[in-house]
């Protein structure tokens, strides 16, 4: 045990306070008990009207206590770090249980460290004039692009969340967690009309990454490009159709179509619209997709999830085939399936589940210029704003925000943002080319469940799918599109 | 269960947010436990600081210091699922160098953290740009309605703790037993919260208050015979325990609602008149407050920009917002800034009439501050409404729907798909057909399209129904000409 200690070093920390706080825990007899201690630093800029008008940095700590008994749990939390008022809401999380007091396990295993974002020195460490330099040079990079850019909005933010998690089992597991990640939103205006466009990107980056890989002059672009096509976009088609999706952020598809569905506290309660079918078609051939915790970098990614379990690749869909859940302790303990290190929350005030990390389908064999050349009619939707899902009857939406006509195999026309609608359980099924285009996302996703948000990350090759509802306001014509 | 792309304002500890968050602002968020209560007097603590941000060499600061206390029990096929008790506390400052600002918060009350806080913000406020419209509310400004505005009960923790777990317990029961086939459950619940807030300037103003919640929910979930899986929900929510619906009533609407919805179908695209029950109503109503709040208009991120005197919507439709109705869950003696809440009409007969405004926005506009100012720990202060309500009309629901011949009862939305600079509008929807004027079978996989501009004048019907289920407030109402998307 040879980390930083994070929590040891600022909050004099010992492992035999650790142990105390697990007794008090289980005082009441429950099976299991874990403790999360967070430190969280944020900073946050925002420029408008080409001044820097919002500056803020913050930091947020605590100790969350959970206690499981059953399918029970308990949960208190406390933003005060004192050994007094952490064996409080350690005696209060114990309240769920009844029985004689239980003993967690002598001695702490800590699991081998991995290194999926290693940073020397953390953004929200670094120098806030560089940030500041940021945000003034996507200010001026969008309003150079066009005239008709006419507001542009820029921001930064980054995050360093240290986490030590310490549970009954004898887990000790601790993580220190970077996010950093900048938008660019723009509106163009001509006489008579206007549209907005939105760019961003990051992951769990150091600054020098916002210098190098991805500059603020490359997500402006992007977003004053938006803005200025938009100006153009006709009518949206309504009504069935093919429809091609580009690479990248509209795997916004999986994440509302499959992912939330195949989180394992749905399947466990019999909820979700996929309960009872693995090992079941759920989706064409051409179909595989994972959730992968452990890509470098990444958004999604974690060395750990927020129980103190390695996160992994796990397979959800094997060639059209449904393979697995995600899962968290509590879910596979219940369920007798392995922990896919799913476990996720948003803070030390909160539950732990079953949460996406970065989700995406492999590559296929097709050329993205055949797809496109087989459709007749049908819409190519390269970007999108967000989605949501009923897990129980497994409709889900995702909305367009930049999308075209395919009119006789070619892209034509820019159309106006559509909502597409479609059914979780089969909308796979009609996925019948697969690209060889794989991409992941910019590093934008926040993904929200019962109140928790967390960052994630989605990613699909150019994929078409033979039906899926466009929910826009011009009439479909076997001819072409009536506007 | 939704994913989302931050926007640029958003900080990235999002429960920072939830004030600024239309939807969701009855809900006190910053919370602490009642043991925890320290005897330090957080009026001083919030005085204090903003003394120190003077002698530091602030010319303005302001501080608000939030603590609360949550508890929240679900229940799940009749057993304890979850219980979660707990107290925190925060607190944020906003300093100015002349027309530069920046903020900080904290949830450590440390001496060291609270110094800490007080430096960064002191030396983040020369990195900002001079504004010339920014700045806190001038000393005349500032102030906190008399009297009591019953928006504080202790009895939402009255209850024993068996007690609050019977009442989730109740509720689920009510769903399970009303029909055999509600034969699974996401459960019964009860939450209850109580918040302290405090905000203090060096106008001198010092003001408080605290606010209660309770709440009782059910999530039923019903089964046809071949499969087919529905989830709805219904819940009551209150600002003292004597005003809540009892769990049987809550129960028995949410398996209604949930049974309903067996057996939906996709219908064929068509433009149709269409009904949104009072919940997805409410979202209308929300697109109208963003499209005139403060932020989006000075900045011309709205179609409704420029648009005051103007004609923006049908005749029947008049909007208020009130932020100082007794009791209400958009109520607070003062708003974001320490100003006063009032009520303004916002649409009069489909005449805009007011934009809604902090400060800062209505400096920008030239206007005056309607009191709408909210205020996270952190950043700039935000635009949030009052008690923001659609003034409701004469007929019953049932009377609105008889009138259709052909249309769609709207009871959810999914997705986010409203464009306020261009007013183009697409959603996920589902529902009930309407044939001859009665609701015949359930609608699902399907789309509703259009443009808000046109749409708020083609409000035709308002219904009688308004239900202050949270700080916005919509009746029924009967939208025509929208695009429906399925088949």
């Amino acid at each position: 045990m040879d980390k930083n200690r994070f929590f040891f070093q600022h909050y004099g920390l010992s492992e035999h306070d650790l142990e105390r706080y697990l007794a008090a825990a289980l005082s009441a007899g429950g099976e299991y008990a874990d403790l999360y201690f967070e430190y969280l630093s944020s900073t946050s800029l925002a420029m408008d009207e080409s001044m820097v008008k919002s500056a803020s940095q913050g930091i947020s700590a605590g100790c969350g206590v959970r206690v499981v008994v059953g399918e029970r749990t308990g949960y208190a939390y406390t933003d005060d770090l004192s050994s007094e008022r952490i064996l409080h809401a350690a005696r209060t999380a114990a309240l769920i249980a009844s029985g004689p007091a239980k003993t967690p396990s002598v001695g702490f295993q800590e699991k081998p460290a991995r290194s999926l974002y290693p940073i020397t020195l953390p953004s929200v460490d670094a120098e806030i004039s560089a940030k500041v330099e940021l945000v003034m040079r996507a200010d001026q990079s969008a309003r150079a692009y066009d005239p008709r850019i006419q507001e542009v909005r820029a921001s930064y933010v980054d995050e360093l969340r240290n986490i030590l998690v310490v549970g009954s089992d004898g887990t000790f597991a601790e993580d220190s967690q970077p996010l950093a990640r900048m938008n660019v939103s723009c509106i163009a205006k001509t006489e008579g009309n206007s549209a907005r466009g939105s760019s961003g990107g990051g992951g769990r980056v150091a600054l020098d990454f916002f210098f190098g890989e991805k500059t603020p002059e490359y997500f402006a672009k992007e977003a004053a490009r938006q803005a200025i096509l938009q100006l153009d976009a006709r009518e949206a088609p309504a009504g069935e159709m093919e429809v091609v999706l580009g690479p990248g952020w509209p795997g916004v598809l999986l994440h509302e179509a499959v992912g939330h569905g195949l989180e394992a506290d749905f399947n466990r309660k019999q909820t979700s619209a996929f309960a009872g079918l693995i090992g079941k078609r759920v989706a064409s051939e051409k179909c595989t997709v994972v959730d992968n915790g452990t890509m470098p970098w990444r958004r999604g990614s974690l060395n750990m999830d927020d129980e103190g379990q390695p996160t992994q690749n796990t397979v959800l869909i094997e060639k059209g085939i449904l393979k697995g859940y995600l899962s968290d302790k509590l879910s596979s303990r219940l369920m007798g399936m392995a922990d896919t290190g799913n476990g996720r929350r948003e803070s030390y005030e909160h539950i732990p589940m079953p949460r996406m990390t970065n989700t995406y389908m492999l590559a296929g064999q097709d050329d993205p210029q055949d797809i496109i050349r087989s459709v007749k009619h049908g819409v190519y939707a390269v970007n999108f704003g967000g989605g949501q899902v009923d897990i129980t009857s497994g409709k889900f939406v995702f909305s367009a925000s930049e999308a075209y006509l395919i009119e006789d195999g070619h892209v034509t026309a820019p159309i106006k943002g559509a909502t597409l609608i479609g059914n979780g359980p089969d909308v796979l099924t009609r996925v019948s080319m697969v690209g060889n285009d794989l991409k992941l996302d910019e590093g934008v996703g926040t993904c929200g469940k019962d109140g928790q948000a967390v960052p994630v990350g989605v990613g699909i090759p150019t994929l078409k799918v033979d039906r899926l509802t466009v929910g826009g306001t011009a009439k479909k014509d076997p001819g072409g599109f009536m506007q | 269960m939704r994913i989302f792309q931050p926007q640029s304002q958003e900080k990235t500890n999002q429960k920072f947010l939830r004030d600024s968050v239309v939807h969701e602002s009855f809900m006190p968020t910053e919370l602490e436990t009642s043991s925890q209560k320290l005897e330090t007097d957080l009026r001083e603590v919030a005085q204090d600081i903003v003394r120190r941000a003077m002698a530091g060499g602030a010319s303005a600061a302001e501080c608000v210091v939030r603590e609360g206390d949550e508890f929240s029990t679900l229940v799940r096929l009749g057993q304890v699922e979850t219980l979660k008790e707990a107290g925190s506390r925060s607190i944020g400052v906003r300093v100015f160098h002349g027309q530069r600002s920046a903020s900080t918060y904290s949830t450590d009350f440390s001496r060291e953290a609270l110094d800490r806080m007080l430096s960064s913000a002191l030396s983040l406020a020369r990195i900002t740009s001079e504004d010339p419209f920014s700045g806190i509310p001038d000393a005349s400004q500032l102030g906190s309605l008399p009297g009591d505005l019953d928006l504080y009960s202790a009895d939402v923790y009255s209850l024993p703790g068996e007690e609050r777990i019977n009442y989730a317990r109740r509720a689920e029961k009510a769903a399970l037993d009303y029909d055999p086939r509600i034969k699974n459950s996401e459960g019964g619940s009860f939450d209850a919260a109580t918040g302290h807030k405090v905000l203090a300037n060096s106008h001198g103003f010092v003001g408080e208050y605290r606010r209660s919640y309770c709440s009782v929910a059910a999530v039923p979930i019903a089964q046809t015979e071949t499969g087919g899986m529905q989830r709805d929900y219904w819940f009551s929510v209150a600002r003292n325990l004597g005003r809540l619906d009892s769990p049987e009533e809550v129960g028995k609407i949410a398996a209604q609602r949930t049974l309903r919805r067996l057996g939906g179908r996709k219908v064929k695209t068509a433009r149709l008149p269409i009904v949104l029950d009072p919940m997805v109503a409410n979202s209308i109503l929300g697109h109208i407050f963003e499209g005139i709040n403060g932020d989006s208009v000075y900045r011309g991120a709205s179609f409704l920009a420029g648009k005051l005197g103007h004609k923006i919507a049908g005749d029947q439709v008049t909007v208020i917002d009130d932020g100082t109705m007794v009791g209400g869950f958009g109520t607070a003696p003062f708003d974001g800034e320490g100003i006063p809440t009032r009520r303004t009409v916002v649409i009069e007969n489909g005449v805009l009439k007011s934009y809604m405004l902090n400060t800062y926005t209505a400096k920008k506009l030239g206007l005056q501050t309607t009191a709408n100012a909210s205020r996270g720990l952190a950043g700039t202060p935000g635009i949030g409404p009052g008690n923001y309500f659609l003034q409701p009309g004469s007929k019953t629901p049932k009377e609105i729907i008889a009138a259709i011949p052909e249309g769609l009862y709207v009871t959810e939305f999914l997705g986010h798909g409203a464009n306020l600079v261009t007013g183009d509008y697409s959603r996920g929807a589902s529902g009930l057909w309407i044939s001859g004027g009665e609701l015949a079978f359930p609608v699902e996989e399907i789309t509703v399209a259009g443009n808000l501009k046109e749409l708020f004048f083609n409000i035709s019907e308002i219904g009688n129904d308004l239900e202050f289920r949270g700080a916005m407030a919509c009746p029924t109402i009967r939208i025509d000409g929208l695009t429906v998307g399925g088949e």
